[in-house]
């Protein structure tokens, strides 16, 4: 039973990594359309700037993670104005692979950067752990916090969608592009906004993720990048509770998956989660059906 | 725009023009081969062998007899990609070849290299199948059955442990043989070994908790680990976040581990490895080697640059000896480094009088280490 228990609340862990990178993979597909494959690597480069604030510079760990959410801010906003910006009429074939193509640009700028050779991510969270059903079942503040933080920021960003102005502006460029550009929103704008909360939120995946699984590599994002994209599209890609759900189910499935079946299939566990969802349910768990109209 | 991209395509032209000049001049220098992931998941040890063998070669060629020059391919640790890095070195005039640094990989450009008759000198590819069955495929680093069953041995004679756990990657050539030869020699010993299953598909995977969870439930006191130091390092992390206390043991994989950044190695306390190059030795070879590549790269070299270091000192040796230039053929190098190396001996930084037998394998002492104040100590 404490075995169970601990396997699911490590699946819940892993769970709410996953979600709030699908946070930012839904975001920027909901309302620019576009499959944003250099997510997991704006991560990674949050990741190695907390790093670099922390360990190099000897600043406190809030500090390193403000100057992240800077950092990949600006980054996520340039990316999107130097390489998506100029492909807004394109195909969505063209735009994604400049993503992809970015994806492997950003990982080799790490590896000049910071070089091939691991780095230890020092948790931004005190080590410990809360004891349950006496002591057999530990739960550590790392999850607590990854927990707590993925659901706040699931509300929030809730929240920021269905009751600002620019929250309406986001949703009618999703909605209809060119109507809402008729209707006088500043749709490059919306976009840039949308990037610029997908990234930020992309450093905080990157310093809670790097802080239960501490192993930093140039390559650190692109599985959990990918993972997330499959949560995303489980939950039903658009829809930021479906992103949350998605991400939480896939952790559990995972793990469970590695501890009662094999552990050389918890990967497979989760593809396969992804093709069986989009033959019954193509929307994904929470996706809206939309008719395309012709 | 336009006219900026222009000028920059121009630019690119003409800077090719001119690295097309300087390959020219350097034509009198003996061409080696070195293939190895120098990009993506693998890049750290890749990286590590070929800016070593630069390093040497460097070194050599400052003392303005012989001319050395290295040939640096990359592959990602993928057997095609370095079947075609081995075809264009070979374009650019290889004489022999000191690689590749993965054992799927070498394994594919070993038998290219076979019918070609190429020397390859392999400085970390420690599968059997690089050179099974092959007469010009040699090894610097140890095998890797013969590393899984020094470390089963090991455990035994120290009694390190009365129940084994082994996490391992059973996608991974180097893994599997050290795992599949400690549980033969285990059970030749009657070492109890209770996890066998605790295993993984990546080396960038992430997450233990299961694994270790599986350790626990069987009770094991020591967890095996022949893997590389990236999983050994989130797999401590994870144990000590999870509350266990085991006992860790690896293999020469594990090196590496205690110059991460930002490690704490206050986890590897304790820990024991079997390792044939130690940075912290105090002879003058490994001094001067550490403190000249931390200078060169900004990184503590680990076992595969070490490995990479002596495989161009031998083959230097051998040049010397056997009296290369760079007019020799790749074939000549081939045919009289095959009997060379079996007689020859050599001490370098990852063992003393090592010597290769007739299939290519080296013998030499695996050392066994505990890890106490975050440095490597004799375990006597």
């Amino acid at each position: 039973m404490s075995a169970f228990m601990s396997n699911l609340l490590s699946g819940v862990s892993l769970g709410s990594v996953y979600a709030i990178i699908a946070l930012g993979y839904t975001m920027v597909y909901g309302i620019a359309k576009m499959l944003n494959f250099a997510h997991g690597d704006v991560i990674m480069i949050g990741a190695y700037i907390c790093f670099t604030m922390m360990f190099n510079l000897n600043m406190p760990a809030f500090l390193g993670v403000l100057i992240a959410m800077a950092v990949c801010t600006l980054l996520g906003v340039t990316i999107e104005r130097l390489a998506y910006k100029p492909l807004r009429q394109a195909t969505s074939l063209s735009v994604l692979i400049t993503a992809i193509g970015m994806s492997y640009f950003l990982q080799n700028l790490a590896q000049l950067i910071w070089g091939a050779n691991p780095k230890s991510f020092k948790s931004v969270i005190p080590n410990g752990s809360i004891s349950l059903m006496n002591g057999s079942l530990k739960i550590s503040y790392t999850t607590i916090v990854t927990i707590v933080a993925s659901v706040l920021i699931m509300v929030a960003l809730t929240m920021f969608v269905n009751h600002t102005k620019m929250g309406k502006a986001m949703r009618c460029v999703s909605e209809d592009r060119g109507a809402a550009q008729l209707m006088g929103v500043n749709v490059d704008l919306t976009i840039t906004i949308t990037f610029a909360i997908g990234s930020a939120l992309a450093a905080i995946a990157a310093v809670l993720m790097c802080s239960a699984y501490p192993t930093l590599k140039p390559t650190t994002g692109s599985m959990p990048g990918i993972k997330a994209f499959t949560a995303a599209v489980f939950g039903g890609i658009g829809s930021i509770p479906g992103a949350m759900l998605g991400g939480i189910l896939l952790g559990v499935i995972e793990i469970f998956g590695k501890a009662y079946i094999s552990s050389e299939l918890g990967d497979a566990l989760v593809f396969t989660v992804l093709i069986l969802v989009l033959l019954v349910k193509p929307t994904g768990l929470l996706g809206k059906k939309v008719h395309e109209k012709v | 725009m336009k006219k900026f991209v222009s000028v920059v395509i121009m630019l690119a032209m003409a800077v090719s023009m001119l690295a097309g000049c300087g390959k020219k001049e350097g034509s009198e220098a003996i061409k080696i081969g070195s293939i190895g992931p120098t990009t993506g998941d693998y890049a750290q040890y890749g990286l590590a062998v070929e800016n070593a063998l630069k390093m040497a070669a460097a070194e050599i060629n400052a003392l303005g007899g012989l001319q050395f020059e290295v040939l640096g391919e990359d592959d990602q640790g993928d057997p095609t990609m370095a079947v075609n890095a081995y075809n264009r070195e070979m374009e650019q005039g290889m004489q022999v070849l000191l690689g590749t640094v993965t054992s799927g990989a070498c394994a594919a450009v070993a038998a290219e290299a076979y019918n070609e008759r190429v020397f390859l000198l392999t400085p970390s590819a420690s599968n059997p199948a690089v050179n099974e069955g092959k007469d010009n495929v040699y090894q610097v680093c140890f095998t890797d059955p013969n590393q899984g069953a020094s470390a089963a041995l090991t455990i035994k004679n120290l009694d390190l442990g009365k129940k084994v756990a082994i996490i391992w990657n059973n996608a991974q050539d180097y893994s599997t043989s050290i795992y599949q030869s400690f549980i033969a020699k285990a059970a030749e010993i009657g070492l109890d070994v209770v996890v066998k299953d605790a295993t993984f598909s990546d080396d960038s995977n992430a997450d233990f908790s299961v694994q270790l969870q599986k350790a626990a439930d069987a009770g094991a006191d020591l967890v095996f680990l022949p893997i590389y130091y990236t999983p050994v390092a989130a797999i401590m992390q994870q144990a000590k976040a999870a509350g266990y206390s085991f006992k860790f043991f690896g293999v020469d994989g594990m090196d590496g581990l205690l110059s991460i950044d930002g490690f704490d190695t206050s986890l590897a306390e304790g820990s024991y490895m079997l390792t044939p190059f130690d940075a912290n030795k105090a002879d003058e070879l490994t001094k001067s080697f550490v403190t000249n590549y931390k200078a060169k790269y900004g990184d503590v070299p680990n076992q595969f640059a070490a490995d990479a270091y002596d495989a161009m000192y031998i083959f230097y040796a051998a040049c010397k000896e056997l009296g290369f230039t760079s007019e020799t053929s790749a074939k000549d190098i081939c045919e009289k480094m095959i009997p060379w190396m079996q007689k020859y001996s050599y001490s370098g930084l990852t063992g003393n009088n090592m010597v290769w037998g007739k299939d290519g394998c080296v013998s030499k002492a695996a050392t066994a280490y505990v890890i106490r104040n975050g440095q490597y100590a004799s375990v006597e």
